[in-house]
């Protein structure tokens, strides 16, 4: 009797408004990417292949913000396409840099771009997928951290979930040894709020965490804010540094509200 | 089909390049009537955003114009702030950043070579179809681009969106400990190098030549990364050449200052890119540009490879305009980034303090360098606490744009005299004639979204 051998799970990679770097990092993991290749069939990638199969998808990662009604069609479509939707990088998760958009008049932003604006079909708003579908899955990051996506692609293809903390940066710093940049040196440092997964970069290299990994999963705002006034960072700084990367993230977009009286 | 009559080619989306775009073709009683680039990526609006912040700001939320080339903007806009505030970075922290841009000259080159450009020359869909036969060439490849990884990993904190870069230098330097190894892992990467130029001059190339002025920086006495003077070298037809001569003419320059006056953008409906011409006409950034003005002063073990692989020699005012080739180009200047980074890391001695402070003040400030890509230029307005009041980014893919355009008109026109292709053949060359010039879609941030019909399997 000949052995049936199981079709490889079907992996589809999708891009909305983004810079490409969180797909980028799928073919950043040079030692894992011929290796998970064999292990799964990569049927839409764009950036990596020209042949594209038609769905449904087992896994789709999705790369990128929501801000065109183009868009808002397309991500239906996806989510009807695939098994399990896993969403990679800030600006999937959090709308990205784009929406600072959201804060300002969209017609004033086309006008500093262009000269014709009338041209441009655009959506006043950027943001993540999870506002558009149910989503399996968020991977948080920009970019994320590519060790974190194997693990995420490993997990989904063994049938369990995603071993990925959602602590903060300090327990990172902590694992790494180094020493707290805001305790020795009274640099402003966002670790205490910002989502685990970087390995805690930033103070590595004397630099105060800037959160681009965005939220995590229990932030003390109320306790953390008077730290940064303390070290020197004024409301304008406050409000910059939670909107940027993260800039539609619930909890940095509360607190950029409060802090400036929204 | 006969192409006695009119028809319509549309390509919804093209694969291995980075960011969205389609492509439109209209042929009319044989002739090419219309060879548009429909570039649909949402606009970003940086150039909006960025108004408002502080001037430290720029380096990190404008690499966020483009994963696959972070350092370029990073550096683009370190130079253009501190342009504005009158300091100019110099000795080991220059070095230092030169060294980080190979790293990603490295990488991203590495990556356009083996993952993007190289299929199309071995009939393959994707480097993943390609390891299935030759998987020697692109584990070698994806070792490269490790090593490109690799510096940016060590002295940018990680390959994407490095954290280490800010105005005035380094969060943190590298001791000449930490750096050991990695000059241990690039004499490796060496080898690899000089093999990948040895591959790619293999391949088999079409016949073919850019008719348009290049547009690079060069700084005398070495091959132009970080800095440098905008280096215009006119068209082959200008001075009675063919299209696709070989030979280098006289060159002229003007101060990055001046680019605005020279480079000027335009909105055009069809495409989501502004378009740009230099001077009136359209030109070209990128490797081909850059060895035509700088490749004189490639490294001896890069010129020698330049030469074995029918580059012939720069130093004697030989340059390519086949597009084709650039692929080759490219490979010589990833092995030129490894030489050059070794170079670095030999005589690397820690600066005594990671940065030079960069004190706000009110003025316009200008900066360029060369992304792997081309030319990127950044200007910023200041106010006098630091507060950015006025943002432009002119990313190379939309400056080349219209050179790319041209291209397809030329090559899908010569294969028209040539007999009658069928709509797929059609495409595949058109494809590649784009993949030539690795567009880089994000980078043109200011894309207009047109309403694109999108067909077959491209949602």
């Amino acid at each position: 009797m000949p052995s049936v051998t199981r079709p490889r799970p079907r992996l589809a990679v999708w891009k909305f408004a983004s810079c490409d770097g969180c797909q980028l990092t799928l073919l950043d993991c040079e030692n894992e990417l011929l290796a998970i290749s064999e292990k799964v069939e990569i049927s839409h990638f764009l950036e990596a292949s020209s042949a594209t199969a038609p769905g449904p998808y087992d896994l789709s990662l999705v790369e990128g913000s929501v801000t065109t009604q183009q868009d808002v069609d397309r991500i239906q479509h996806v989510r009807a396409v695939s098994r399990r939707l896993v969403t990679i990088g800030a600006c999937a998760t959090a709308g990205g840099v784009q929406a600072l958009r959201n804060y300002a008049d969209v017609a004033e932003f086309q006008a500093v771009v262009y000269a014709r604006p009338d041209y441009i079909e655009t959506l006043a708003t950027s943001t993540p997928i999870q506002a558009h579908v149910p989503v399996d899955f968020e991977l948080r990051g920009c970019p994320i951290d590519r060790g974190q996506l194997v693990e995420v692609i490993t997990a989904y293809l063994a049938g369990r979930n995603p071993d990925v903390p959602r602590h903060s940066v300090c327990f990172e710093c902590k694992q790494r040894g180094t020493t707290c940049v805001t305790v020795a040196h009274g640099t402003p440092c966002l670790g205490p709020v910002t989502h685990a997964g970087c390995g805690a970069l930033c103070p590595a290299y004397g630099r105060g965490c800037y959160g681009c990994f965005g939220p995590s999963n229990s932030t003390n705002f109320p306790s953390f804010i008077p730290l940064l006034r303390r070290d020197g960072m004024d409301t304008l700084d406050i409000v910059r540094v939670l909107r940027t990367f993260n800039t539609a993230a619930p909890e940095f977009d509360a607190v950029s509200r409060k802090e400036l009286g929204q | 089909m006969t192409h006695h009559g009119s028809r319509v080619l549309h390509v919804g989306s093209l694969a291995r390049v980075e960011g969205e775009t389609a492509l439109y073709l209209r042929l009319d009683s044989g002739e090419v009537a219309e060879a548009r680039l429909a570039i649909y990526e949402p606009p970003r609006f940086f150039e909006a955003f960025l108004c408002g912040r502080s001037y430290a700001e720029p380096p990190d939320i404008t690499s966020r114009v483009c994963g696959i080339c972070p350092v370029a903007y990073q550096l683009s806009a370190c130079r253009a702030v501190e342009d504005a505030c009158d300091i100019v970075v110099d000795g080991q922290l220059a070095a230092l950043r030169r060294l980080l841009y190979c790293g990603e000259w490295i990488e991203s080159q590495t990556l356009h070579i083996h993952l993007l450009h190289a299929p199309d020359f071995l009939g393959c869909d994707s480097a993943i179809d390609l390891a299935r036969t030759r998987r020697a060439d692109v584990e070698r490849g994806l070792r490269l681009k490790q090593a490109g990884n690799a510096i940016m990993e060590l002295l940018g904190g990680r390959a994407i969106h490095p954290i280490n870069v800010r105005l005035g230098g380094f969060h943190r330097l590298p001791t000449t400990t930490e750096l050991r190894p990695l000059a241990e892992r690039l004499r490796r990467a060496r080898d690899d190098a000089q093999e990948t130029v040895r591959w790619v001059a293999g391949f088999e190339f079409p016949d073919a030549g850019c008719d348009n002025d290049l547009l690079a920086l060069a700084e005398p006495g070495t091959y132009a990364i970080e800095s440098g003077t905008p280096t215009v070298m006119p068209a082959p037809t200008t001075a009675g050449l063919p299209p696709g001569s070989d030979r280098a003419l006289p060159t002229r320059t003007f101060g990055v200052h001046a680019f605005g006056g020279h480079v000027v953008e335009s909105q055009v409906p069809h495409s989501t890119a502004l378009h740009s011409l230099l001077d009136g006409r359209r030109h070209l950034t990128g490797s081909l540009a850059r060895y035509a003005v700088s490749g004189r002063w490639l490294s001896p073990i890069a010129l020698q490879a330049a030469q074995d692989a029918g580059l012939g020699d720069p130093r004697q005012g030989t340059v390519c305009r086949n597009p084709f080739r650039s692929i080759v180009v490219r490979a010589v200047e990833v092995l030129y980034a490894v030489d050059e980074a070794l170079r670095i890391i030999e005589a690397y001695e820690p600066a005594p303090r990671p940065y030079l402070d960069v004190p706000a003040r009110a003025g316009t400030g200008h900066g360029a360098t060369e992304a792997p890509r081309g030319l990127l230029y950044h200007r910023y307005a200041l106010d006098a606490d630091g507060t950015v009041t006025d943002a432009a980014l002119v990313p190379p893919t939309a400056q080349n744009q219209g050179a790319i355009e041209e291209d397809l008109r030329r090559i899908v026109q010569e294969r028209l005299r040539d007999g009658d292709p069928t709509d797929a053949e059609l495409t595949a060359l058109c494809e590649r004639a784009i993949r030539n010039h690795d567009p880089c879609i994000s980078c043109s941030a200011h894309f207009l979204d047109l309403a694109v019909e999108r067909t077959g399997n491209s949602f």
